[in-house]
């Protein structure tokens, strides 16, 4: 039977990582590009609603 | 500014105890929030850090990010590993807990599908690359003086370089177009074998550490009971697929699976 390694999530590099945690998301006002060793990861949109008193604001990042 | 509210995950109920010990991405405790038959799974964080315009800010540091990505990840992982959840994605920030529980009113019905979609399961994620070592090599036209045209004289060893180069070129593409059809066709065996799948893109050279391209960028969600089989089902596509390089890791929480509409590729 031929087996192979598995890396462990605990041990996962950061890309691997931020391919889960960047994921999905709403679209956005406000734009961050994030570079890892000068290359261009991921294109991150933010969005904050501003709340009035009792309003909830969500702040949520999102990958395009 | 005051305490915002950091986002881990999301239960449908949980024991007396089980965020105890966890710690958020600043270090404070992991408490909970619940409403509606459901349990959000948070941590305080400072707005100064962490509201719209800091939070754009401190995205671009990558060791703040890398700090930040590990800490949420940790206490996903650690709630994934005896819980059903529906992971947050980074950095989901609510200014109080009425927010969070407006949230979870809200999406109840959205995230009851996800919660019973990741019910009892784990994510797999396969990457696989082109292996240009193993690759058969196709046949290089034969080059020689004799082939050169009749009279083109000095001309030859030009047109020889450039017919050398074109059926390089031809051999490179045909390598590469083998290999990606067979990560297509591992895929679709792979995800013949989960209850769902999804791709990412694939990762840049200079950041998945490997010279060769990314072909599949894959995750796989997988009942837990099945994880071996899973594991050697990679590890037979791996096998018959002498053209590609792959990589297995996981299990994950249900990272890639946790949106409300998603939809297999």
């Amino acid at each position: 039977m031929t087996s192979i390694a598995v890396r462990p999530a605990e041990r996962a590099s950061l890309v691997d990582l931020l391919d889960r945690l960047l994921a999905t998301g709403v679209v956005i006002t406000g734009e961050v590009t994030l570079s890892i060793a000068g290359v261009d990861l991921v294109y991150v949109s933010l969005r904050a609603l501003l709340s009035s008193a009792g309003t909830p604001g969500i702040i949520e990042t999102a990958r395009r | 500014m005051g305490d915002g509210v950091w986002l881990h995950a999301i239960a449908r109920d949980l024991e007396p105890g089980a965020v105890e010990g966890l710690t958020g991405v600043t270090g404070a405790p992991v408490r909970t929030v619940a409403t509606a038959g459901l349990v959000a799974v948070a941590s305080p964080v400072d707005l100064d850090q962490f509201g719209a315009e800091p939070l754009r800010r401190n995205l671009e540091d990558l060791a703040w990010l890398e700090r930040v990505a590990r800490a949420h990840h940790a206490v996903v992982a650690e709630l994934a590993r005896t819980h059903t959840v529906v992971p947050a994605p980074l950095a989901t920030v609510y200014r109080d807990d009425a927010g969070v529980r407006e949230m979870l009113t809200q999406r109840r019905g959205d995230l009851d599908a996800v919660l019973e979609r990741v019910d009892g399961r784990a994510e797999w994620g396969v990457k696989m690359y082109a292996e240009p070592a193993a690759a058969p090599q196709p046949q290089q036209p034969a080059q020689s003086s004799q082939d050169a045209p009749a009279g083109s004289g000095a001309a030859s060893p030009g047109l020889a370089y450039l017919k050398r180069r074109r059926a390089q070129l031809s051999a490179d593409e045909e390598q590469w177009r083998h290999a990606a059809d067979g990560a297509e066709a591992a895929h679709a065996t792979l995800a013949a074998c989960a209850a769902a799948a999804r791709r990412h893109p694939p990762q840049d050279r200079r950041l998945s550490g490997r010279p060769e391209p990314m072909l599949l960028n894959g995750a796989y969600l997988v009942d837990r009971r099945s994880a071996d089989q899973f594991a050697d089902l990679v590890a037979s596509q791996a096998a018959s697929h002498a053209e590609l390089r792959v990589e297995l890791t996981g299990p994950w929480p249900p990272y890639s699976f946790a949106a409300a509409d998603e939809a297999s590729p």
